[in-house]
């Protein structure tokens, strides 16, 4: 029972994990339509940002505390940089963009190698984050450990201030208003280019806070980007693109799902049936768990 | 060559492909260049580079067709890519064991006490030919028909095949003691009864790779000039009015995708007694997509653009990582950020741009290609 339980948790830490890292991508891709292949190399730039402040600060606690919002402007400005420089471009090549990004990326990983050098670094996780917490006591106990759940409660806190953001704000208005007719909100008086950096920011922002979380996972490499990446993108595709219920429920199933697995068979194994099972539930929903009813033919 | 006799020629379908005159030339100038020019100038070393490139723009004519003509942006290409060359190296693995022996590093790791029965049919020189090309096809027809008629495409699609090249990789690196993990197959010796260490069998094996390259491009050429090319290019520009006049998009878009998949599979195979090695590193995510740039950078919609992006990417991958290893890496980006930004019709349009400026300097460049 505990070992279920177990696994369990492991899943949906996992799936909090998933979910910091996709909840930027369902700004810029799924509501923006851009693809950023960079995006894995802005959470690796949250995640070296975590590195140096520590470096500079001594206390761990308090350098997690202030990485979080300054990896967020760090990555978010990069962000806007990128959309400034090259992706307001593309809008209307979306399939281009991923390519171009991947070359920006290809960059920004070398950029790391240079200033970080090849091989991985690690940060020290803050005291009151190294212990469990013991739920089920017993013979047998079921502990949780006090990083992953920190990066769970992280999670929830960005849902919550990124939906409240799209719901409440007047800048949330004109996102959701370019997102769905882009031509109408233009004429409306909104400044659609504006609106798009802004967004931009946001997500990529975002992805910077889940560097800093990755930093409690595992080491810190210039590769870390290109490996997580692509099951965040699955997440956007199955979750529905720019439904922010979808990507959350969709991170903790497939977190969950991937932890069960790993445990009944092996890592490499695991990932391929994900990926079958993603496959098949495509045929169930082409286009994702939720999506926008239109009047569109696809 | 008769084969482009019967190909109707292209009716300004795209500035890329040029009237069947001028492909004859150039298919011409390319068979004397691969096989009189190269062979005369190149060292063994060099020449040995060469065909590992010519491999590469293998992967390029069915990216050509994939994406370039259907507009089907596989990321994936290196699965197949794998799976051709895996197929090729585990026969080749077996036939250097000898009859009744464990490739080497199956007994290094000592689990196997026999040939997993999966690597059994690939004893089978013919079964393990028509492996290379029929299993990547088969796995993208499988892959293909699900996709596309559930209408998964653009963006989805994408990241679909490079999920795929991704968990691929991680698969074979998992299976350690029956794939050779990271490593991979290595140490390949024999080719059909030919020692790879003999310069002349090098040059043998060279031949073959140009041979079927210039195969190939005039298949896929073939194929870009027929009616089913142009239903390509259409389901590419506007699918639904294809499925309006009555033809189902996701069976033309499988063809191309099975094709692209099928030159893939050819190309991994011919790699292997090319370079003596096949392994995870070159086909996951990364080798995926720089399949995908020399062709973009080069000119996706155009085979010659294609083909020669291809081989001018992986060239000067060689050439200048030999010099500035980290400098390539910019370099590479810069060139790829560049290409697709700016030039969405690869190099291949740069005359065509030049000449529309000529004629008419206020004429705004074309969408994407």
């Amino acid at each position: 029972m505990t070992v279920i339980l177990g696994q369990t948790f492991t899943g949906i830490s996992i799936g909090a994990v998933l979910l910091l890292i996709a909840l930027g991508l369902s700004l810029t891709f799924g509501q923006m339509n851009v693809i950023n292949m960079a995006h894995g190399e802005f959470i690796m730039a949250g995640a070296y940002t975590t590195y140096v402040l520590q470096k500079s600060i001594s206390g761990a606690g308090l350098s997690l505390l202030v990485a979080l919002p300054v990896a967020f402007l760090v990555a978010g400005a990069l962000g806007a940089l990128l959309e400034w420089v090259l992706i307001r471009r593309l809008y209307l090549r979306p399939l281009d963009t991923l390519l171009v990004t991947w070359g920006v990326s290809l960059m920004l990983q070398q950029l790391a190698r240079d200033i970080f050098g090849a091989p991985n670094v690690q940060t020290r996780a803050p005291d009151w984050l190294t212990g469990n917490i013991t739920v089920l006591g017993g013979d047998d106990p079921l502990t949780f450990a006090n990083s992953r759940l920190f990066i769970l409660a992280l999670a929830i806190a960005a849902v919550a201030a990124l939906s409240l953001t799209l719901r409440l704000t007047s800048l949330g208005r004109r996102i959701r208003g370019v997102v769905q007719n882009r031509d109408l909100a233009e004429v409306s008086g909104i400044s659609t280019s504006r609106v798009d950096r802004t967004a931009f920011f946001l997500g990529s922002g975002l992805a910077g806070v889940a560097g800093v979380a990755l930093t409690l996972v595992g080491p810190i490499g210039p590769t870390m980007g290109t490996n997580i990446i692509i099951d965040a993108f699955l997440v956007i595709v199955v979750g529905g693109i720019g439904q922010l219920r979808g990507t959350v429920i969709v991170a903790f199933v497939l977190g969950v799902t991937q932890s069960v697995l790993e445990y009944s068979t092996t890592v490499s194994v695991a990932k391929v049936l994900v990926l079958v099972a993603i496959v098949a539930f495509l045929q169930w929903r082409p286009q994702g768990l939720y999506t926008l009813r239109t009047r569109s033919l696809v | 060559m008769t084969l482009f006799k019967g190909a109707p020629g292209a009716k300004g379908l795209s500035a890329s492909t040029g009237r069947p005159a001028r492909a004859w030339a150039g298919f011409g100038a390319a068979a004397v260049a691969l096989f009189a020019l190269a062979p005369l100038a190149l060292s063994d070393f060099r020449l040995g580079l060469l065909a590992k490139y010519l491999c590469t723009a293998m992967v390029a004519v069915g990216i050509c067709l994939a994406w370039g003509r259907g507009g089907l942006l596989t990321l994936g290409q290196g699965v197949f890519f794998g799976l051709g060359g895996y197929a090729m190296a585990m026969h080749l693995k077996i036939a250097d064991a000898g009859p009744g022996n464990l490739p080497d590093f199956m007994q290094l790791y000592g689990t196997a006490t026999e040939l997993p029965w999966w690597w059994r049919p690939f004893g089978n020189p013919l079964f393990a030919l028509a492996a290379t090309v029929l299993l990547p096809m088969a796995v993208a027809a499988v892959l293909g028909s699900f996709v596309f008629r559930r209408r998964v495409k653009g963006a989805y699609f994408a990241i679909l095949s490079q999920a795929l090249a991704a968990a691929f990789a991680i698969w074979l690196v998992g299976q350690q003691a029956t794939t050779g993990g990271t490593n991979g197959l290595t140490d390949i010796q024999g080719f059909f009864g030919y020692d790879l260490d003999d310069p002349v069998n090098q040059r043998m094996v060279y031949f073959v790779i140009a041979a079927v390259l210039l195969l190939l491009i005039a298949l896929v050429r073939q194929l870009i000039h027929s009616r089913y090319g142009e239903l390509l290019v259409a389901v590419r520009d506007s699918e639904e009015r294809v499925r309006f006049l009555g033809y189902d998009p996701a069976n033309v878009k499988l063809v191309a995708y099975v094709v692209a998949a099928g030159t893939a599979g050819l190309a991994g195979a011919l790699f292997v007694p090319a370079v003596g090695i096949i392994s995870p590193a070159m086909i996951g995510i990364v080798p995926s997509i720089e399949f995908v740039i020399g062709a973009a950078i080069g000119g996706r919609a155009s085979l010659a653009g294609a083909v020669l992006g291809a081989i001018g990417v992986a060239w000067a991958k060689t050439a200048l990582s030999e010099e500035f290893p980290a400098g390539w890496t910019y370099f590479q980006g810069l060139l790829f950020i560049v290409a697709l930004a700016f030039l969405p019709g690869g190099l291949v349009s740069l005359a065509g741009i030049v000449r529309r400026r000529r004629a008419a300097p206020a004429l705004p460049l074309g969408g994407a290609a």
